[in-house]
């Protein structure tokens, strides 16, 4: 059986690793190679690593930094942050990453999607959609949560799965560093939309929160990062906490 | 004793040479035809669309190097490397031929598609990498798998709603459907055993 997926996320400033709450305030955390490298020891399935400066720096991923990150790493490794062009994805790509994430370029310029799968495959392309919560329904947001887009989450999912996208990453802003648990409405709405995998991302901080999200049909991963920085849980506890709760989870590193 | 790992510029090569690099093996990541052709063992990787790369291994001349190592070095095709060994892909495009048999795209009903994540690789020859290395679990990300004319080519198999061919073997062709550089533990066993191929069939 396909096993659901626990993915690590870094958020990258510089070398450092940072954690914000609610896409807000920073602190620094460690090196991205030494945290990806000890979250594969720990049981980790996947990488997620994000350089969350690089869009409002007008450039895409530090190369040196998904470099060192994917020499040393033995599982998969996705890298965003400021993909703008399908050239920038065939770089980041060639230095090690094993997918690129797109967000706010691709709302700007929905058909960068289909240039990178067509360029790398639909493997090879993830789009991150972060969400917040309005009357209307679940509003997709651009900037790192800071700028309204006129798209909500189901047309928007349904659009990149056309364009070729090969899983759909998916934040709840308003969950985001909360550990109130991830946004499941909101995953439920992504999954009716398309039939691609899709990462829970936003709010989860416990065994339960991840049960909760992999028990929506269409949900094969959801991604921690605050958590585990902090060390409130370990990868490894936190999968065996899963396993007891009969989610089957990868066994091993 | 070098491995040449083809590069088809695209993706992630880096990757595979590097988790050999890791083993020890002395690897060189190359897009001349020559070098493969010299090659001690040889590694086709390739991730994205099978008529792409097809065409840029008939375009190289890679496609031709490839085959003369067919049958005395050790090849292992991995991914859409392992689709290229094969005549054709439903995908579009003409593969090497190597093996007999075609690409298809995964029938997976309502499940999610492409094919990622992690999932049960299990052996079902007697001899050949996959035997060697045994059952694990190994890191997928697909749409399309292999469909060898010839049912004793498979050497694992895996299931995503229902069974597909995970791996291949032939002499000394080998083919996995995951990655192994990106399989953890696991997926270094099966490139351990790679090169140990290679070790043997270099002495």
């Amino acid at each position: 059986m396909l096993r659901p997926r626990i993915i690590a996320c870094l958020d990258v400033a510089g070398n450092e690793v940072v954690k914000g709450i609610q896409f807000g305030s920073l602190r620094a955390l460690g090196r991205p190679e030494e945290l990806a490298a000890r979250y594969e020891d720990e049981g980790a399935d996947e990488i997620v690593l994000l350089d969350i400066t690089a869009g409002a720096e007008r450039r895409g991923p530090d190369l040196a930094v998904v470099e060192r990150t994917a020499r040393r790493l033995g599982i998969p490794l996705t890298v965003g942050g400021g993909i703008q062009a399908a050239e920038t994805a065939r770089v980041v790509l060639a230095a090690g990453a094993d997918k690129v994430s797109v967000n706010s370029a691709a709302l700007r310029t929905p058909a960068l999607v289909g240039q990178i799968a067509e360029q790398a495959g639909s493997q090879a392309v993830v789009v991150a959609v972060d969400v917040r919560q309005e009357p209307g329904g679940h509003r997709v947001y651009a900037s790192g949560g800071r700028t309204a887009t006129s798209w909500w989450l189901g047309p928007w999912v349904a659009e990149v799965a056309a364009r070729g996208a090969g899983e759909v990453l998916l934040t709840s802003i308003d969950r985001d560093g909360t550990g109130q648990g991830y946004d499941v409405g909101a995953l439920g709405q992504a999954a009716a939309a398309a039939r691609l995998p899709l990462i829970a991302s936003g709010g989860g901080a416990t065994a339960h929160h991840v049960a909760q999200a992999l028990a929506v049909p269409g949900v094969t991963g959801a991604l921690l990062a605050g958590v585990l920085h902090r060390g409130d849980v370990t990868l490894a506890a936190l999968k065996d906490a899963l396993r007891s709760q009969g989610v089957w989870v990868r066994v091993g590193r | 004793m070098t491995v040449a790992v083809v590069n088809l510029e695209r993706g992630n090569l880096q990757s595979v040479a590097w988790a050999l690099e890791r083993l020890n093996v002395a690897v060189a990541v190359t897009r001349d035809p020559q070098e493969v052709a010299r090659a001690r063992g040889v590694v086709l990787p390739g991730v994205g669309h099978y008529a792409a790369a097809a065409d840029e291994l008939a375009r190289t001349g890679m496609d031709e190097a490839i085959w003369s190592r067919v049958g005395v070095v050790p090849v292992l095709g991995i991914c859409l490397g392992l689709q290229l060994l094969f005549e054709s892909s439903e995908e579009g495009g003409r593969g090497l031929g190597v093996l007999p048999g075609t690409v298809e795209r995964l029938d997976v009903g309502s499940a999610p598609l492409p094919h990622m994540g992690w999932n049960q690789v299990q052996p079902t020859a007697a001899a050949g990498l996959l035997a060697e290395v045994g059952a694990g679990e190994a890191y997928f990300c697909h749409a399309f798998a292999v469909r060898p004319r010839d049912g004793l080519l498979a050497s694992a198999v895996t299931e995503y709603q229902r069974p597909f061919v995970s791996a291949v073997q032939k002499g000394l062709v080998a083919g996995v459907q995951f990655h192994p550089e990106r399989s953890g533990a696991y997926g270094r066993r099966v490139l351990e055993a790679f090169s140990r191929q290679v070790a043997r069939c270099s002495r």
